[in-house]
């Protein structure tokens, strides 16, 4: 211990720490007692939180604390308190058409929000995040819709799918002319040739399009229509727009109706509340396509 | 300034105590003169304000809350007389942040601790708790007097120190009532706390406010300047030689002598000091300290010992201001005959007043030219373009309109860059089709998701801007934002 008494700074009077640096020293200037007293209390209130919450780790899993708290808990409360206010307002969807659903803004709003979500979590794989599709998914922001755009189609296409098995999903397919047999190989090119002129995509040299003609006229018109304007009753695509499903190429083209084509979307029904399934509908729809 | 003391005359710390000191009951006695009475129209002032402001009413229109200053947490509005600044107008309180924080600055090198002495929270509800206790136990000497005593308590002795708590209780409560106030209807909350229907967060808060002001300025006083706020250390650091703080002017009040000996020596001619060491200043101070030791962190420069020293000198008759606003360039040059200087305007005060100027003027100019109409737009990032079966390309962008005034709105909204685009709001029919219609209700947003479609012929450039406006049918009010069309 240093002797303070022998170490008074001589200016204020008072007695020094006894450290010194360059001829510094550090005036000893206690705490106030209250501080102190409050810091005595810190250490207390400490001690009643290892006691009242989970604190100690132990071999395998932790002290619970008297009363049993856990933010996991927490969690789940916070949770069914959300589930408990979204309820009233998923009724409300429910209850709704998809009609008023889409003119209501509130409405509107609450199944765009709810609808991304299921969206993400469900239709990305396929459709992409933003519903942008991939070859053989098709675009939901497009305006071109095998099965019909308007927001009862697009909900019936969730409920019940495209070739899924269910009984009142869309049935209809692109039939395999080549590998069936029905058209022999140079057929097919002047098909595919014919099907690239309905939307004014250029052939290829000696072209025969009267050929073309009398194949479509054949083969492909019972589905897909006089003029190849596509039906969706069939899930027959429009051939003569700007968009396609597995790509306009020739190659592509010949691929298509060699081997036939016959994507599948799953049924939602049963897999998600029917609330949920009409706000899927109205985002699809809302996303910009809809008709 | 410090006077160099003989260590053998000063009583010394005791090496075998505790590590801790005591504190030290301070007995402000009371005192009259110039700025007692400014400390009391000051503290008159703002707790007038305090406690009264939430009853002020503004008209803001049907439906929108009538209170002058409110912070309306619920609904995330804060009201302030005509001004309603929405969350993300929050830089409006930081830039109220700068100007406080540098007209503090100003303050402490014009007049030193101006703000601790007569406008802090602290001085001032500590300065109304010292009125209250004075008033029941009496001034200085009385308190001291009865503090000290051994005797058992009497019935007179015990209703005196209920009473003062009672009322120290009554302020503290009264204080976090008012505090309550700002953030609800002020005169619907006070009939609710009263018919005990008020939502418990109102009176925990009040429970919370009154315990800190009972014991903060109750019991911790002028513990809370000296160990609790850093300012004092950081106005330490941003003082110089200019600053006028309150000031023993030693140069006047050396050497020290009685009332009496100093006549007998200026009859004989000799130097006399003026203070005659009654320690007038050291009982008035309310925090304990003696001013004649020069410049101390404890001292919130209050000017009680200034209205202390200058009734002395009155009745003793000598000049007044032996203690006063003053500086050590100014006692120096006293000492050295020349007269004293006063430089308020000097770099740093004039920098001080250049950077509250320029900031208050930013505030006031964005406040002034602040628009009620808004409108935010968010492209869409996945698809980023759409082809359509015509061959035509879309983008969608997710539109947020801001109306921020306190009636409902019919907002138009167009689009403008790309040849021939049209433009389409989901969920909105509109009779123009190339301007749907969107009415915003008062004081709130509405979020659009917008379509806008152009052909796009021949080969498009990947990217042309769109610049959507927003118009207010009937009031004609604009706004508009800018961003990207893109092609596939």
């Amino acid at each position: 211990m240093t002797d303070h008494h022998s170490d008074i700074d001589p200016v204020s009077g008072r007695s020094t720490t006894g450290h010194e640096w360059d001829g510094i020293k550090e005036l000893n200037t206690p705490l106030p007692r209250w501080w102190v007293i409050t810091f005595y209390l810190t250490i207390v209130w400490a001690v009643g939180y290892w006691i009242v919450y989970p604190a100690w780790p132990l071999i395998s899993g932790n002290t619970t604390g008297l009363f049993g708290y856990s933010t996991r808990a927490d969690v789940a409360v916070e949770l069914a308190n959300l589930e408990k206010i979204r309820g009233a307002k998923m009724v409300a969807l429910g209850a709704a058409s998809l009609v008023e659903i889409e003119k209501d803004p509130a409405l509107l709003a609450l199944a765009r929000a709810k609808g991304k979500t299921v969206f993400g979590d469900n239709c990305a794989p396929c459709h992409g995040s933003g519903g942008a599709g991939a070859k053989g998914y098709p675009n939901l922001n497009d305006d071109d819709w095998l099965w019909g755009g308007s927001l009862d189609q697009i909900m019936q296409t969730i409920q019940f799918g495209a070739r899924s098995g269910h009984a009142k999903t869309h049935e209809g397919q692109m039939l395999a002319f080549g590998k069936d047999g029905v058209l022999k190989p140079e057929e097919i090119v002047t098909a595919a040739n014919y099907v690239r002129a309905l939307s004014g995509l250029p052939t290829r040299k000696g072209y025969d399009a009267a050929k073309g003609e009398k194949i479509f006229a054949e083969n492909c018109v019972a589905c897909h229509g006089d003029g190849g304007k596509g039906n969706p009753e069939m899930g027959a695509p429009n051939l003569t727009d700007k968009i396609w499903l597995y790509g306009s190429d020739e190659a592509t083209l010949i691929e298509t109706i060699s081997q036939g084509r016959a994507g599948v979307m799953p049924a939602w029904e049963g897999r998600l509340d029917p609330a949920t399934i009409k706000a899927m509908a109205v985002y699809v729809h809302s996303l910009g396509g809809g008709k | 300034m410090n006077r160099t003391v003989n260590p053998k005359e000063l009583p010394l710390d005791d090496d075998n105590g505790p590590l801790y000191v005591a504190q030290k009951k301070v007995y402000p006695q009371s005192i009259s003169g110039t700025f007692r009475r400014i400390k009391w129209g000051l503290m008159a002032f703002c707790l007038g304000v305090y406690y009264f402001l939430p009853f002020v009413r503004w008209n803001r229109g049907l439906g929108a809350p009538n209170q002058a200053v409110l912070i309306d947490l619920p609904n995330s509005r804060f009201y302030f007389f005509f001004i309603e600044l929405w969350p993300q107008e929050v830089y409006y309180f930081t830039g109220l942040l700068i100007v406080a924080a540098v007209a503090l600055f100003l303050m402490n090198s014009v007049g030193g601790r101006i703000w601790c002495g007569y406008l802090c929270p602290q001085t001032v509800w500590t300065d109304l708790f010292y009125a209250v206790e004075r008033l029941i136990e009496g001034d200085r000497r009385e308190r001291m007097k009865k503090d000290k005593s051994s005797d058992p308590m009497k019935l007179e002795r015990i209703s005196e120190i209920v009473l003062k708590h009672s009322i120290w209780l009554l302020i503290g409560w009264w204080t976090g009532g008012a505090w309550v106030l700002y953030f609800n209807d002020a005169p619907t909350l006070v009939r609710e706390l009263v018919t005990f229907q008020a939502p418990m967060i109102a009176y925990i808060w009040i429970g919370i406010l009154t315990a800190t002001t009972y014991v903060l300025a109750g019991f911790m006083r002028e513990q809370v300047c000296t160990y609790m706020c850093p300012w004092p250390r950081i106005q330490a650091a941003l003082t110089d030689e200019w600053a006028l703080n309150v000031t023993y002017r030693y140069d006047r009040g050396e050497k020290r002598t009685s009332v009496k000996k100093a006549a007998e020596l200026r009859a004989l001619g000799e130097q006399v000091g003026d203070c005659v060491d009654c320690y007038q200043c050291v009982a008035v101070c309310p925090t304990g300290i003696d001013i004649r030791n020069g410049p101390q962190l404890e001292c919130i420069q209050c000017g009680l010992c200034i209205d202390a020293c200058d009734n002395v000198m009155t009745k003793i008759g000598r000049p007044k201001r032996l203690i006063g606003y003053d500086n050590d360039v100014n006692i120096q040059r006293r000492q050295e005959g020349k007269a004293p200087v006063y430089r308020i305007v000097r770099a740093r005060t004039v920098a001080y007043s250049a950077i509250i100027a320029a900031v208050g003027g930013i505030m006031i100019y964005t406040l002034a030219t602040r628009s009620l109409l808004d409108v935010n737009v968010l492209h869409d990032r996945n698809p980023v373009a759409v082809r359509l079966s015509d061959g035509s390309i879309r983008n969608a962008y997710t539109v947020r309109l801001l109306n921020k005034s306190g009636y409902d709105r019919v907002i138009a909204i167009d689009a403008s860059g790309p040849v021939n685009a049209t433009i389409h709001v989901i969920g909105i029919d509109s009779v123009t089709q190339d301007r749907p219609m969107i009415v915003v209700p008062r004081d709130s947003t509405s979020e659009l998701r917008v379509l806008v479609t152009a052909p796009l012929e021949g080969n498009p450039e990947k990217s042309i801007p769109v610049r959507f406006h927003v118009t207010d049918i009937g009031l004609g009010e604009v706004a508009s934002a800018t961003d990207n069309f893109v092609a596939p």
